[in-house]
């Protein structure tokens, strides 16, 4: 087997006095969706920002396509173009339209020339269904709406991997789907590689390939998702799996 | 230079005269305030009140207080009350008066946006338990509303000493008044004497104000915090 | 009260008029540049200077401008520096103004939230195409309302000149009640001058803080 995309060992984070993550270590493979799932508060958005440099830790070592990861703010600002990232609050920049939301990453930061951009830009919103809105401010979109062309401006970079948090936990119940589907194709079509933290049981099932169950900070185990939602090895999984009713 | 002239200072009974100045200007400062944030306060809640010309009124005083300049509010009370109104106060009461209105009407406008910023879902659960109006005032919007004060009121105090310096305008024996008539009787032996009497009125104006302007900043951080749990 | 004093002080108070409004422009000019350069040293922590912009601006903000005048007047000649009236009086509102003007584009700066900062990170932004996307046009927007208060009490300011003889409008009319006395009249004439200045300007103030928070924030 190739060496893995992303390699997290023996990571350990504190805030202040409070320890929040412990001995962290996973592979993930190229292609790969890993779901980390949990109790609230047990440290998956924590854990998935500090795979974005938005937050450090103290200990451990995280390497990216074989190059480990030494937490410089230089390094970080490169790596970031290939580890995109989704939040819940979509955070689209107010003051500018969606093409030019979409456009700043590609364009500023990766030097790239428009002409070779706008084409790719255009096909990854007709594929989001957002081809219509590319002239219209954040201000004028549903939630929905935000959040795709959110994952469309973290595409644009043409990352390697993709993070997202709770991407639907803002959002009606009836435009989870549409923003679902989409993270779903994008694992299906274009094999992405992913780490999802999400509450949706069903999502989660369905486009996992691994899932990873982390309680008070730690791993308490990392199981196949097929296998994970028939039969979690942990009885800490279990009963989180039959408190989400699930 | 032939000598710094920081002696000037220390010379006969200079510093204790200025002392003495800076005592005034405190006290009207502290005069002035405490009736303004009485008064302030009492406008501020009748500018809540549903009563329409009375809103207008208060309103208009705000605005007046708000646009004239504090010298040009200073002369006028200076100039107008012995000559329209036969009132010959002392400088320094015609100093507290026109400080204690303005200082009035900035407070009643923090007043009145701290009230308003009390939820309508509170005023109606007070109502709800049959508080009548003042009931609701001292039970519930007061208690609520105090703490949102606290921080523009520390504020508008620094400002308030800050514009004490205008009172030599009006020939009140303040810090700076005193100050100039030592520079005077002193400029002939000592030259670079100003220097350092307007360095020294700088250095207090600055001790009252900074630990004053900290604990506002101080004051607002901690509700900033607050209102972010 | 008599129309015709009025009418006679007319072109002295117009002159005023002009004197306070030319002042007052470029004192504010001058302040909101020194302003935000400060604020931008504050807000990236940049070492040698933080320190210097922190008691610049604790120094001018809590002090009283007359006394910042009297100094620069008054007591810097002894140092060698000579300055006309006038230029005191500018020198005067940009120290005391720039460090009002910092203060509300630090609020602006501190007022971004916490996420859109982490949003232009996840793009791969640079500090200063973070700086030059996200934090000044969201920042500046933020900290209009604070800036348009501290154009008003600017203006009020520009009254303290008088202490150094710079004939602008309360100058104009303490003079003249010196001169002729007819206290009434004079003083009508300079609130109204005052008023005149200031309620439109806070009407297009006003305005503009909404046009531009619209047009940032879109509500």
């Amino acid at each position: 087997m190739s060496t893995p995309l992303l390699t997290v060992s023996h990571l350990e984070k504190s805030y202040q006095k409070t320890h929040i993550l412990h001995d962290i270590s996973f592979d993930l493979d190229a292609g790969e969706v890993l779901t980390l799932l949990g109790p609230s508060g047990s440290g998956k958005s924590t854990l998935l920002r500090c795979l974005n440099g938005l937050e450090a830790f103290q200990a451990g070592t995280l390497t990216f396509a074989g190059e480990v990861i030494t937490q410089k703010a230089k390094q970080w600002q490169q790596l970031r173009q290939q580890i995109g990232m989704v939040f819940q609050s979509y955070d689209l920049f107010p003051n500018r339209t969606v093409l030019e939301n979409i456009l700043l990453g590609p364009l500023k930061v990766q030097k790239r020339s428009r002409e070779t951009v706008l084409p790719e830009v255009e096909k990854l919103l007709q594929q989001v269904g957002m081809r219509d809105y590319r002239d219209a401010y954040p201000r004028q979109l549903s939630g929905g709406q935000k959040q795709r062309i959110a994952i469309v401006r973290a595409l644009a970079l043409k990352p390697r991997l993709m993070l997202f948090d709770e991407v639907t936990a803002s959002l009606d119940p009836e435009m989870v789907r549409d923003v679902l589907t989409i993270i779903r194709q994008l694992a299906d079509t274009h094999q992405m590689t992913m780490l999802v933290v999400t509450h949706e049981m069903d999502f989660a099932q369905q486009i996992s390939d691994q899932v990873l169950f982390l309680a008070d900070g730690r791993i308490q185990e990392q199981t196949p998702g097929p296998q994970f939602f028939k039969r979690p090895q942990t009885s800490r999984a279990q009963n989180f799996l039959a408190s989400m009713d699930f | 230079m032939a000598h710094s002239g920081i002696d000037v200072l220390t010379m006969g009974s200079n510093f204790w005269r200025l002392l003495g100045g800076l005592w005034i200007t405190i006290r009207i400062a502290l005069v002035a305030s405490i009736i303004g944030i009485l008064l302030g306060s009492l406008l501020g809640i009748l500018r809540t009140l549903p009563n329409r010309p009375l809103r207008v009124v208060l309103r208009l005083y705000l605005e007046f207080f708000r646009i004239v300049p504090t010298v040009v509010l200073l002369f006028l009370f200076y100039y107008i009350l012995p000559k329209q109104f036969n009132l010959n106060l002392p400088a320094n009461q015609v100093a507290t008066l026109v400080f204690a209105l303005w200082v009035a009407a900035e407070m009643s406008d923090i007043v009145r946006g701290a009230l308003q910023s009390v939820s309508t879902h509170q005023r109606e659960a007070g109502q709800a338990i049959g508080l009548n109006y003042w009931q609701l005032q001292r039970y519930v919007l007061i208690p609520q509303a105090w703490p949102l004060c606290l921080p523009a009121t520390v504020n508008l105090l620094t400002r308030v000493v800050k514009t004490t310096s205008l009172l030599m305008l009006i020939s009140v024996m303040d810090v700076i008044n005193i100050g100039q008539q030592i520079i005077e009787a002193n400029n002939k032996t000592d030259p670079n004497g100003v220097f350092w009497i307007y360095g020294i009125i700088f250095l207090f104006y600055f001790l009252i104000n900074y630990p004053l302007s900290r604990w506002a900043k101080h004051l607002t951080q901690h509700q900033l915090e607050a209102t972010h749990l | 009260m008599s129309w015709a004093i009025i009418q006679q002080s007319l072109p002295l108070f117009a002159k005023g008029f002009v004197l306070t409004l030319k002042l007052a422009t470029l004192g504010i000019i001058g302040a909101i540049i020194v302003g935000l350069i400060c604020s931008l040293i504050y807000y990236f922590k940049l070492p040698i200077l933080t320190p210097i912009v922190t008691i610049y601006t604790e120094v001018a903000r809590n002090t009283p401008l007359l006394i910042q005048l009297f100094f620069l007047y008054y007591a810097f000649p002894i140092l060698g520096w000579r300055l006309t009236a006038s230029q005191c009086g500018i020198i005067g509102l940009i120290f005391l103004g720039g460090s009002y003007m910092a203060a509300g584009f630090t609020g602006g700066f501190d007022g971004i939230t916490k996420s859109q900062i982490e949003a232009g990170q996840a793009i791969g932004f640079t500090r200063w195409q973070l700086a030059r996307y996200v934090i000044l046009p969201q920042g500046l927007a933020l900290s209009v309302p604070a800036l348009a208060a501290n154009v008003i009490f600017l203006i009020k300011e520009t009254s303290i000149f008088t202490v150094i003889a710079i004939p602008e409008l309360t100058n104009t009319a303490l003079d003249l009640i010196g001169m002729y006395y007819h206290t009434n009249e004079y003083l009508f004439v300079l609130v109204i001058a005052y008023a005149i200045i200031l309620i439109p300007l806070s009407l297009i103030l006003t305005y503009l803080e909404r046009r531009v928070r619209y047009g940032t924030f879109g509500h």
